[in-house]
C-alpha cells in the first residue's frame, strides 16, 4: 500500500491554473489554510473554487486568483460579512454561481453519486433561477408531477480538506462534532487532498475514537500532509478552537499588507509571523 | 426566611420582541426551533420552557441541547439541511430586505451582478422558505429593509409561491417580527398585515417605517403581556447580562 504524504507544495505543485477547487470546512471552520496559504504562495490563478465560503475564499479572491466561485455564502461566522471577499465581489472581480446552501449539498451527492444532477426543492420561485440562466427544473415522472430544481453534479479536478487525524495511506478522522461535508468533497473530486493536525499510525486512529469519526476512505484520498495548526485561524474543533483576535486581524488589514506581512515563505514562516504579531499586542 | 420580591419593573421594547418570537413556536410540537439572532433565541428557549415543551434546540453548531446545555442528539449540518427538507422545523431568519408578500434578500444590495454592498448570500433561504415554516426577526423596522421590491429574493414569498402550484405546498410564512410589532400574512391577497403592535408603538410610526401599503385592520391589538414567570426566565436564566437591549435599546425610538 502507498505512502500518500507529501507536502503542500507537492499538493500545490499537481494543481493547475484553471481547474475547479472543492474547499471543506464551512464558513470560518476546519478550512485547509495551510494548503491554501501555499496555494496562494504559487502562481495558480484563473481557478472555479466550490465552496461553503469562508477566509480561504476571501483570500483567494483578493488575490485576484479565482475566475469563478460557486457558494451559497461567505461568512467569517463571528464577522458575518467577510471584507476581503466582499471588496472583490463588489469590484465585479470574478463570476458568481451563487445557490441555496442545500442545492450546494445535492450537487456534492450528485457528483459524489457520479449523476448529473439531483432533484431539490430549492431554487424555484427564488432568483438563483434568475441569476443562474442555465439552471433546469425537472419534473417527477410519477403522479405527484411536482416540479423541482435539476441541480448539476458540483464536479470538480481537486479537493482540499482538513481533518484532525490521518494515517500516511489516507485514511482521515474528525474528532470534532461536525464532518461538514469533507467526505463529499473527497467523493466529488477526481483527486483529493487532505491536510491534518498529526499524522498517526493506522491503529493508532481508533485507539481512543469511534470508528463514526472515520471520516475519510482513502480510496477517495490522493495525498496527505502533515500540517498542525493547518486550518488556523479558522476553528478545528476539538484540537482548537478559532483564533478570533487574528481573525480580527485579518479583517482589518487590507490583503496586500496582510499577505506581505504574514504569508511568508512557508508554513513555518507563518507560523512565526503569527508568534510575533502574538507578542507585539502581548507587549 | 422567605425572599419577598418586589414588583417586577415593566418590560421592555426588547422583552415584548422576546415574547413575540416565542409565540412564533407556539403549538408547533416535537419539531426543531432554528432561531437566527439573539432575540429569537431567547425566544425558542423561552417557548422550550414554558408553552412548547416538545421543541428541540440546537448549541448553533452540531448538537441537539436541552435548554441547561445539555446534549440530547447530534445533528451535523448535512442532517440539519436533510432536516429542513423533511420539514420539521420553524426557523426564524433574518432580512436585510423583505416586501409586502415576504419576499426576503441577504444575498446583497443592488444590481446582483455587481452589487452595490455584498452581503451574506442566499444561505438555506431558498431551501427554508419552499419547505418549512420560515419567520422573519427585523431587529430595525425601517424602510430600508420593508421595502417595494427586494435587489434578489433568496427566501420566497406569497405571490412567488403561488406560482409554482405543488411544489409550494409546504411554504408558509407564520409571522414576521420587528422591533415595532409583529406581522403575519392573513389577507386575501397574501400581503403583510399589521398584526399587534409592541405597547408604546402607534400605527402611523409602522407605516411610515415601512416602504409600502402595509394592511392594517381597523383593530390592531397589542403585542401580549409577558407573564411573571416569562419575564424572571427571560431576566434571571436566559439572558442575566442583559444582551437583548443591546439589540433592540430602550428607548431609542417611540
Amino acid at each position: 500500500m502507498s505512502d500518500k504524504t507529501m507536502t503542500a507544495d507537492e499538493v500545490v505543485s499537481r494543481l493547475r491554473s484553471g481547474m475547479t477547487l472543492g474547499i471543506g470546512g464551512w464558513g470560518s471552520r476546519r478550512k485547509p489554510m495551510a494548503l491554501v496559504r501555499a496555494l496562494l504562495r504559487s502562481g495558480i490563478d484563473d481557478l472555479t473554487v466550490v465552496s461553503y465560503g469562508g477566509p480561504e475564499v476571501g483570500m483567494l479572491a483578493a488575490a485576484g486568483r479565482i475566475r469563478k466561485l460557486v457558494t451559497a455564502f461567505v461568512t467569517l461566522d463571528s464577522v458575518p460579512l467577510e471584507p476581503h471577499y466582499r471588496a472583490a465581489r463588489e469590484r465585479g472581480d470574478f463570476e458568481l454561481t451563487e445557490v441555496d446552501e442545500g442545492m450546494f449539498l445535492w450537487g456534492l451527492h450528485a457528483a459524489a453519486n457520479r449523476l448529473p444532477f439531483l432533484p431539490v426543492r430549492a431554487g424555484v420561485g427564488s432568483d438563483v433561477m434568475r441569476v443562474n440562466p442555465g439552471l433546469r427544473t425537472v419534473a417527477s415522472p410519477y403522479e405527484d408531477g411536482e416540479t423541482f430544481v435539476a441541480m448539476p453534479a458540483l464536479r470538480t479536478d481537486a479537493a482540499l480538506v482538513h481533518v484532525n487525524r490521518a494515517d500516511r495511506l489516507g485514511n482521515g478522522q474528525c474528532l470534532g462534532p461536525d464532518p461538514y461535508f469533507d467526505d463529499l468533497f473527497c467523493e466529488a473530486a477526481d483527486t483529493a487532498y487532505v491536510s491534518c493536525e498529526r499524522l498517526v499510525d493506522t491503529a493508532e486512529l481508533t485507539k481512543q475514537a469511534a470508528p463514526q469519526s472515520l471520516l475519510l476512505k482513502r480510496l477517495s484520498v490522493t495525498g496527505v500532509v502533515e500540517a498542525p495548526n493547518g486550518a488556523h485561524f479558522t476553528s478545528c474543533a476539538p484540537d482548537y478552537g478559532r483564533d478570533e483576535e487574528f481573525q480580527q486581524q485579518y479583517t482589518a488589514t487590507p490583503w496586500p499588507e496582510f499577505a506581505e506581512r504574514f504569508l511568508g515563505a512557508d508554513e513555518e514562516a507563518y507560523r512565526s509571523a503569527v508568534r510575533a504579531w502574538r507578542r507585539e499586542r502581548e507587549q | 426566611m422567605s425572599v419577598t420580591r418586589g414588583p417586577l419593573p415593566p418590560p421592555t421594547r426588547a422583552e415584548y420582541c422576546v415574547i413575540a418570537c416565542a409565540d412564533a413556536w407556539r403549538g408547533a410540537g416535537e419539531i426543531l426551533a432554528s432561531p437566527m439572532g439573539l432575540i429569537p433565541s431567547l425566544g425558542a428557549r423561552l417557548a422550550r420552557l414554558t408553552f412548547a415543551p416538545d421543541l428541540l434546540l440546537t448549541d448553533g453548531e452540531a448538537l441537539l441541547v436541552r435548554p441547561d446545555g445539555t446534549p440530547e442528539g447530534w445533528l451535523p449540518y448535512r442532517q440539519h439541511l436533510t432536516l429542513v427538507a423533511g420539514g420539521r422545523r420553524h426557523v426564524m431568519m433574518g432580512a436585510s430586505q423583505i416586501d409586502r408578500y415576504g419576499n426576503q434578500n441577504i444575498s446583497c444590495i443592488g444590481d446582483w451582478t455587481r452589487p452595490r454592498r455584498q452581503l451574506l448570500g442566499v444561505r438555506g433561504a431558498p431551501l427554508n422558505t419552499l419547505n418549512n415554516p420560515t419567520s422573519y426577526w427585523i431587529p430595525r423596522h425601517s424602510r430600508r429593509v420593508f421595502v417595494e421590491r427586494v435587489d434578489m429574493v433568496c427566501g420566497v414569498g406569497y405571490d412567488r409561491a403561488a406560482e409554482l402550484g405543488s411544489t409550494a405546498r409546504f411554504h408558509r410564512i407564520p409571522r414576521v417580527v420587528s422591533d415595532l410589532g409583529v406581522f403575519d400574512f392573513a389577507t386575501p391577497d397574501r400581503s403583510m398585515r399589521l398584526a399587534s403592535l409592541h405597547p408604546g408603538v402607534g400605527v402611523e410610526q409602522v407605516r411610515e417605517a415601512t416602504g409600502f401599503a402595509l394592511a392594517v385592520p381597523d383593530e390592531v391589538p397589542y403585542t401580549r403581556e409577558p407573564t411573571a414567570k416569562e419575564l424572571r426566565l427571560i431576566r434571571e436564566e436566559l439572558d442575566p447580562g442583559g444582551a437583548r437591549a443591546r439589540e433592540v435599546p430602550e428607548g431609542a425610538r417611540g
